[in-house]
């Protein structure tokens, strides 16, 4: 199969000067290579402070990268110009840790979902309409939402709606940065589980991105662990687990915590 | 022994502009032992925050403690006067808040704010300041107390600066802490860190905390006790071990499912579906009469749909609010 997203030695330097003039160069990402295939879940797990949210500014084109090449479908988007990106950027989608801050609070639901269609210029209003309320449904959401503003939906239907509009696009990947880290367990449950569903139905490409290791475990086909800037260890999301060879990866697994999920049957009297 | 903060059916509502209450908190009890760590588990909107809030009357304009006491070193909180509250609050009670880069002040050294929390509480001679400041900062960054000291917010790692938060909230020796979520904003690893911080404060100054989260699996070998709350209701209380291992109330086991699992012999659960609960407890789907759960309930009966479940005890420790264990009572 020929795969969706190929990433080849990415570099990326950021440049601090300070008031005196002093340049500090700090080394985000430090030649990182990957390939996801179509249909697949592939997870970045790792600290703060590794690069995995940078890796997610350089894929969704909202930052340039230093070096190094990303090709989507065949076509370099780190090295392609405006025209390229604005090809690509339609089918590479981010959905953010908080919902309540990437949504305009003053719109209603309607207004951000048909916002993405709006500037294809493809769609006339009606089309719109029926889109978004599509979209709604799709997302688990009921169409008679469409009036609502963000601040009158839960933190769950909030992380639907941020979905909703990203699906809008119909893209080939989501990019899950931190997806799901700010929403309670039991809403985080569902929402894994719409991701998962919308994979099913729709071939949904996702690049997952998180420091909670067993989420990732649950979700993804293959996990890359990062460390200041580099891919530390790879593979199938099954050989992680039973046998971490580097040393971050027994750390993040360290620092999962322990407990059964399922309650023992018999109770203790 | 006496508890060190004891909570009496406390009443919390808020009012919305359009004049109506709804209801947050309904009639919680609760006796905080010394040197205790309660973990108090729950979804946001079940009252988490304001339970926090109240106990030392921070809540926004807009809420009203209507009913209930506050028993704290002789006093009852929710009548004192605010002169003593102030002497309380920071002091014998002190709060740690989620977002530790929004808690600090961005433009002033860290042990400059710690310092600032001892001035505000009594006022010893400056080397004598400068030496409790080191001592406390010494307690939770050892031999890089120094640095960190002259450092400024935005030069330290967010564990970093949750340390300098709970270094202003021990820094005149409080005999309860009360954390909303302290380890919300931090990834897992440093999640872990902070919470051995707290055990061995803990440890060493035997502080009683009230340790908020929505977050099961950070409870586990941590908290000695558990509260589970549900639309402003103790659905479950008891030991840690207890209530952890042999979840009771549905609500509890069903939010332990809802949680991947990491183990090496999990081969077919992997990105299968994680059992959810349905629906949501946001205050307009919660029923007008029975228990608040049993809209979402998968093990629900008809008379949960009739009237509210009394609290259940389980044995001495352990309560659990539902009509499965009725029969079970001691």
């Amino acid at each position: 199969m020929k795969p969706l997203l190929k990433v080849e030695s990415l570099v990326k330097h950021y440049v601090r000067r300070s008031l005196v003039g002093a340049r500090e160069e700090l080394l985000a990402l430090d030649g990182v290579s990957f390939t996801i295939l179509p249909g697949t879940t592939f997870a970045v797990v790792g600290e703060s402070g590794s690069g995995k949210s940078t890796l997610a500014a350089c894929l969704a084109c909202l930052e340039f990268p230093t070096s190094g090449d990303i090709w989507f479908e065949g076509i370099n988007i780190a090295k392609g110009g405006e025209n390229v990106r604005r090809q690509v950027h339609p089918q590479i989608q981010l959905i953010f840790q908080d919902p309540a801050s990437s949504l305009n609070p003053r719109w209603s639901v309607l207004d951000i979902l048909i916002e993405p269609l709006i500037l294809q210029r493809k769609f006339s209003h009606k089309e719109m309409n029926l889109r978004a309320s599509s979209l709604l449904e799709r997302v688990g959401l009921s169409p008679r939402m469409a009036a609502r503003l963000p601040a009158e939906l839960s933190g769950g239907q909030r992380q639907r709606l941020a979905i909703a509009r990203a699906l809008a696009l119909e893209p080939k990947l989501l990019i899950l940065d931190e997806a799901l880290s700010a929403l309670d367990c039991s809403v985080q449950a569902q929402i894994a589980n719409l991701l998962m569903d919308l994979q099913s139905s729709l071939g949904m490409t996702y690049l997952f991105i998180t420091h909670d290791l067993a989420m990732a475990a649950h979700l993804a086909d293959e996990i890359a662990v990062m460390n200041r800037g580099r891919i530390v260890e790879q593979g199938p999301a099954e050989a992680i687990l039973k046998q971490p060879e580097h040393d971050i990866t027994r750390q993040l697994l360290a620092a999962v915590p322990k407990f059964t999920r399922a309650a023992p049957s018999a109770p203790e009297r | 022994m006496a508890p060190v903060l004891e909570i009496q059916d406390l009443h919390v509502s808020y009012q919305s502009r359009e004049g109506a209450l709804y209801p947050a908190l309904t009639g919680i009890s609760l006796g905080l032992m010394p040197g205790e760590i309660m973990g108090v588990l729950g979804e946001s909107g079940s009252g988490k925050s304001t339970l926090a809030g109240s106990l030392v009357r921070l809540l926004p304009a807009n809420g009203n403690i209507t009913r209930g006491a506050v028993h704290f070193e002789g006093k009852d909180l929710l009548r004192a006067k605010p002169r003593e509250l102030q002497q309380i609050r920071g002091a014998r009670i002190s709060l740690i808040f989620q977002e530790p880069s929004l808690a600090l002040h961005p433009t002033m050294r860290a042990g400059e704010q710690v310092r600032q929390v001892l001035t505000a509480h009594g006022s010893p001679g400056r080397s004598a300041l400068n030496d409790r400041v080191h001592e406390i900062l010494a307690l939770l960054f050892f031999e890089e107390a120094d640095r960190i000291s002259r450092s400024y917010p935005h030069q330290l790692s967010g564990g970093q600066r949750q340390r300098v938060l709970i270094a202003q909230a021990i820094a005149c020796g409080p005999s309860v802490v009360i954390a909303d979520e302290p380890t919300a904003s931090l990834d897992s690893a440093t999640q872990m860190e902070i919470l051995s911080v707290f055990r061995t404060l803990r440890e060493k100054l035997g502080l009683a905390m009230i340790f908020i989260t929505h977050n099961p699996a950070l409870l586990s070998g941590f908290a000695d006790r558990v509260l589970v709350l549900y639309a402003g209701q103790i659905a479950e209380c008891g030991p840690a071990e207890a209530v952890l291992a042999s979840r009771r109330h549905p609500y509890t086991k069903a939010l332990f499912q809802s949680i991947p699992e990491v183990s090496e012999k999990r081969g077919n659960s992997r990105k299968s579906k994680l059992p959810v609960i349905l629906g949501d407890s946001a205050r307009s789907s919660l029923p007008a009469r029975g228990c608040p759960f049993e809209p979402r309930c998968p093990e629900k009966m008809d008379i949960c749909r009739e009237r509210e479940p009394a609290t259940v005890d389980l044995s001495p420790s352990h309560t659990v609010c539902c009509f499965k264990y009725e029969s079970e009572s001691v």
